[in-house]
């Protein structure tokens, strides 16, 4: 972020100052366009139910309470956990297959790797809702349905699209004579992706990993077909509150808040990474 | 193709499952054994699941109430239950469908009565219950007319729980009094006539939501112009769709819906009900599940805030829906999925459900003294025997998923357009199309 | 010996995605299709072979062609949409703005946010509901003098109304995509920058140097991420206004037909005719790609 101030400063024209002042104003201005929802969200959930009505909807609460968050925090703790349990190995074992692909099709391209690439992206596209069926009974023969693993198993097979993009992207941007240096020295493929490729390809890691933490966390329909009442994510709770006949509205938007959170930290933590990833060249066609 | 999935599967699980069960290998996923169905002598099961699309206010607190009496019966059992939420129902339904497809079934499920079950039935997923009928005596206790309904080739294969009225209109009395108007419809041509009244007092005539209220609509102004006689029959094949009664009817339709809020049509029907408790509506036609959300949801008092009556034109008649579960062949827990039907069809069971849930009991004898205010109305026309039973179509009573299905399609369609011949013509082959 | 050597340990890495992708992807759809093609209708899987029959069908049906209809008008606005608001988002954060991190958050946060909940608040905001029960953006607008701009949302009576929960996927989507924007611009070398500016071009000039050579690459695979999400806007829709014809899409019109209809037969048409729409669009990109790939 630093880095990019310093050519600014270099390229200035007597305008410049306007400009700045202008782009700020125009940032905030959509700042606060964005949060409108993010508003509605907050003063929603802080609301005693009784004042909440979509004709008060922009009204401040009479009284901030929090209260509200606790009551839907029982509701959603069990499949906030699953969710993490399910999340974290969904798209850390998502992202390093991927990784694995990416690298291999970038930089030791076995014959008809350009035919296995565009076979492989492609997956990206089948509409899940046709494929439940098949699925399930795949599953169910497997033993994998009920608890989290057969959950965790799809993520990661339907994740494998992105990922493999994201890294064959990166890798693509890397130039051939590290890896051949590293050949040189006689190590193989395997040592070469892990000890060569793997250490550099970090903010490639960032964005295959929020994208599919992204992904798996806000999945809805995998959860609800392939779990049992014990292992719902998180998803299949908050529907349970917010989806219902009546819905409460202040709890659905507690709800919805606490349950995107997590994402949130991702974003703030890995944000860094994540620029940096998006730069070197991942997710670049 | 099925089978070669699986023969390739083996191989994909051994070298992608072997890294995500040992990171989650926290699945439940007890099959509970190959129990023969009809060896009722095994092990007594430990387990049991019972699956519904009950989540809502009311809904869930009534399964909940009978859920608990079940596990004060059977206090070493581990109960589940698998609720999804969604789509009135679609969701559950999706699931449903996926685990019976893939030969995994719960210990019991919920389906609406009549046509709903009736592809579980064709497709062999649910066991006979005939025998349990006769066991506990239950061909006494429901109404003819009811077993009649579930009876397929003399045989029964669900318990009906309860019973909810769906050819309803509800109306804030001070609205009405507002307006210089004394008393609800009885016709809907009269509904038109106070329509221009309160149109000029400036108040909606009629509320309606998302497009299954617009089916439940329909239905009740089919009820009200052709009567109980042709109405059923328009789902025998006995009443032609494209006769001009059900054109002239379907035209009534469309008139009544330019007296409703359509463009402004709410996204659920507790929505659709509220411009009316604000006093900015006269009239919305719901089934009694209305009565939980004017009475708990809200807090009115029935009758004075509140007020309900037979839809126009229906008076006499009982357009009727209900719940029933099931026992689906294969269930892994099959002794306590009995145990739980018995509890499901008894006196003590129903009486414990259904006050609770805002609906009243199959059977003719339950405790009168728990069902008051509005629930007495139902109970008392339920059990009389004068009254002209009929079944809901958007309900899933008269009409399977397909038809309805099918029904909708033309339905989004004639909402739009007022076609009613078109309507007409497009059900009568889904109708066809459907047997 | 010496080629299996070489690419052994490559193929062996790459085998199980392969071989999980063949059978979850291709395996699947190699279902549908037969499923498509039978006359599957009910709870009991039937695979006799019906032809075209299902196909044909759905040629006739209008609920099919107005959800094509409206799933091309979704992913139009969806795509264009997200792509010129993240691009200027971009533009506005690209050089030195103090506090960038916080503005990158801010606006990739609804991203974190479920579809689910996301249609709720939505369906809140955009309500068309008037007089006393007028509510969201409508009555914001009404109440700061800028009621010309209310209107009915995705009840409207036009193809348009589908373009209303274009705008709540793009209010999730837009801060990836500016995010995506500005990691191009910024991979443009400084190099490159300072080259423009020493050849005399004006500022504008320079700037647009460096902006057209990331463009293409950029907006390629930003279209690759918003199509697939487009394809897959089902929760969406779904919690909005489900059945509403006004919005509903085939990948609902599948949902409903499948789950409720209980007509595996069509529902599985959809779908095949989903994926092959899909197709027609991302095929040749892909083949696009890798060939110029294998120019450099």
């Amino acid at each position: 972020m630093t880095t990019t101030s310093e050519t600014s400063t270099r390229i200035r024209s007597r305008w410049a100052p306007y400009v700045t002042t202008v782009r700020y104003l125009v940032l905030f201005a959509l700042v606060c366009v964005f949060l409108i929802p993010v508003y509605v969200l907050l003063v929603t959930a802080m609301k005693d139910p009784a004042q909440v009505s979509p004709s008060r909807m922009w009204n401040l609460p009479d009284s901030f309470s929090v209260d509200t968050f606790g009551e839907v925090w029982p509701t959603l703790e069990p499949g906030f956990r699953n969710s993490v349990l399910m999340a974290l190995p969904a798209s850390i074992i998502s992202s390093l297959l991927g990784a694995a692909n990416g690298f291999v099709l970038a930089k030791w391209r076995f014959p008809g790797a350009d035919v296995v690439f565009p076979l492989i992206l492609f997956g990206m596209f089948i509409p899940y809702q046709a494929i439940l069926i098949p699925m399930r009974e795949l599953l169910t023969d497997w033993n994998m349905v009920g608890g989290l693993s057969g959950l965790i198993l799809v993520h990661i097979i339907y994740g494998l699209p992105i990922t493999t993009l994201i890294f064959r992207s990166y890798f693509v941007t890397i130039s051939d004579e590290l890896i051949d240096s590293a050949q040189v020295d006689g190590a193989g493929m395997i040592r070469t992706l892990v000890f060569v490729a793997l250490p550099i390809a970090l903010p490639a890691f960032a964005v295959a990993v929020i994208w599919q933490f992204t992904s798996a966390w806000n999945d809805f329909l995998f959860g609800l077909v392939l779990t049992s009442t014990d292992s719902w994510p998180v998803t299949v709770a908050l529907n349970n509150i917010a989806g219902g006949q009546v819905v409460p509205f202040h709890e659905a938007m507690a709800a919805a808040l606490l349950a995107s959170i997590p994402t949130l930290l991702v974003y703030v933590l890995m944000g860094r990474f994540f620029m940096r990833g998006l730069m070197a060249g991942a997710l670049k066609g | 193709m099925v089978s070669s999935l699986r023969r390739k599967g083996m191989a994909l699980a051994a070298v992608v499952a072997a890294a995500s069960l040992a990171l989650a290998s926290c699945g439940d996923d007890d099959d509970g054994g190959d129990e023969p169905a009809g060896g009722d002598t095994g092990q007594a099961s430990t387990e049991f699941e019972f699956f519904s699309w009950w989540t809502g206010a009311g809904d869930s607190e009534g399964k909940q109430a009978l859920l608990d009496l079940f596990a004060e019966q059977n206090p070493d059992v581990e109960i589940t239950d698998a609720a999804v939420a969604g789509g009135a129902g679609t969701n559950a339904q999706a699931v449903l469908t996926t685990r019976l497809q893939a030969g995994d079934p719960p210990d019991s499920y919920q389906r609406h009565v009549g046509a709903e079950l009736q592809p579980d039935i064709e497709a062999g997923l649910v066991e006979d219950l005939t025998w349990l009928y006769d066991e506990e005596g239950w061909r006494d206790v429901f109404p003819q007319d009811m077993l009649d309904l579930i009876t397929v080739d003399d045989r029964i294969y669900s318990v009906p729980v309860n019973i909810h009225r769906s050819n309803l209109l509800w109306y804030n009395p001070a609205v009405l009094a507002e307006a210089g108007i004394t008393a609800p419809p009885t016709s809907w041509d009269e509904f038109l006539q106070q329509a221009a009244t309160l149109e000029a007092a400036g108040k909606i005539p009629l509320t309606i939501g998302p497009s299954w209220t617009q089916k439940h609509l329909l239905e009740n102004v089919l009820l009200g112009e052709l009567g109980a006689e042709a109405y059923s029959g328009l789902w025998d094949g006995s009443t032609d769709w494209e006769s001009s009664e059900v054109v002239a009817a379907l035209d009534t339709f469309t008139e009544v819906l330019s007296h409703s809020n359509l463009g402004e049509a709410a996204a659920d029907w507790q929505p659709a009900i509220d411009p009316i408790i604000e006093g900015d509506a006269a009239y919305n036609v719901m089934g009694d599940w209305a009565n939980t959300y004017f009475a708990t949801a809200q807090g009115l008092a029935f009758e004075t805030e509140y007020g309900v009556t037979t839809s126009p034109g229906t008076e006499g008649i009982f357009n009727f829906l209900s719940d029933s579960f099931t026992l689906p062949e294969g269930a892994p827990h099959r002794d306590l999925a009995i145990e739980w039907l018995r509890l499901a069809g008894s006196q003590e069971g129903q009486d414990t459900f259904n006050p609770i849930k805002g609906s009243i009991p199959a059977r003719t004898d339950a405790d009168p003294a728990l069902y008051t205010d509005y629930l007495a109305m139902p109970l008392t026309d339920w059990n009389d025997p004068e009254i002209e039973l009929v079944g809901s179509l958007a309900h899933g009573v008269v009409a399977g998923g397909a038809f309805n299905t099918d029904i909708d399609s033309a339905l989004g369609e004639f909402v739009a357009s007022g076609d009613s011949a078109q309507f007409a013509s497009a059900v009568k082959e889904a109708y066809e199309a459907n047997q | 010996m010496l080629r299996i050597r070489k690419w052994g340990p490559a193929a062996l890495l790459v085998a199980p995605s392969l071989v999980a992708i063949g059978v979850f992807v291709y395996g699947f759809l190699g279902w549908n299709l037969r499923v498509s093609l039978s006359d599957w209708r009910g709870l009991r899987a039937t695979y006799d072979f019906a032809g075209l029959d299902n196909y044909r069908r759905l040629a006739g049906d209008t609920r099919f062609i107005d959800g094509v209809q409206n799933v091309v008008v979704f992913t139009v606005v969806f795509v264009a949409g997200t792509l010129i608001f993240g691009f200027l988002l971009a533009l506005l954060l690209e050089r030195g703005i103090r506090g960038e991190a916080f503005f990158r958050t801010v606006f990739l946060f609804p991203m974190a946010i479920s579809f689910i909940a996301t249609a709720i608040i939505w369906r809140w905001l955009m309500s068309n509901a008037s007089g006393a029960q007028e509510t969201g953006l409508n009555k914001l607008f009404d109440s700061v003098g800028l009621g010309f701009l209310a209107n009915d949302w995705f009840k409207a009576d036009s193809y348009w109304a589908v373009a209303s929960v274009a705008i709540a996927a793009g209010w999730a989507l837009v801060g990836y995509i500016m995010a995506l924007f500005l990691a191009g611009m910024r991979g443009v070398s400084d190099d490159l920058r300072e080259a423009a500016r020493v050849d005399g071009a004006s500022e504008a000039k320079a700037f647009w140097h460096v902006i057209r050579p990331m463009l293409l690459p950029v907006v390629m695979s930003a279209i690759v991420i918003l199509a697939h999400i487009s394809l897959k806007t089902f929760d969406l829709i779904y919690a909005m206004d489900a059945k509403s014809r006004k919005i509903e899409t085939p990948a609902l019109y599948m949902w409903f037909t499948t789950f409720e209809g209980l007509n595996f037969s069509i529902g599985a048409a959809i779908a095949t005719l989903l994926v092959l729409g899909i197709a027609l669009v991302i095929v040749p990109y892909i083949w696009y790609s890798v060939r110029s790939e294998r120019r450099r």
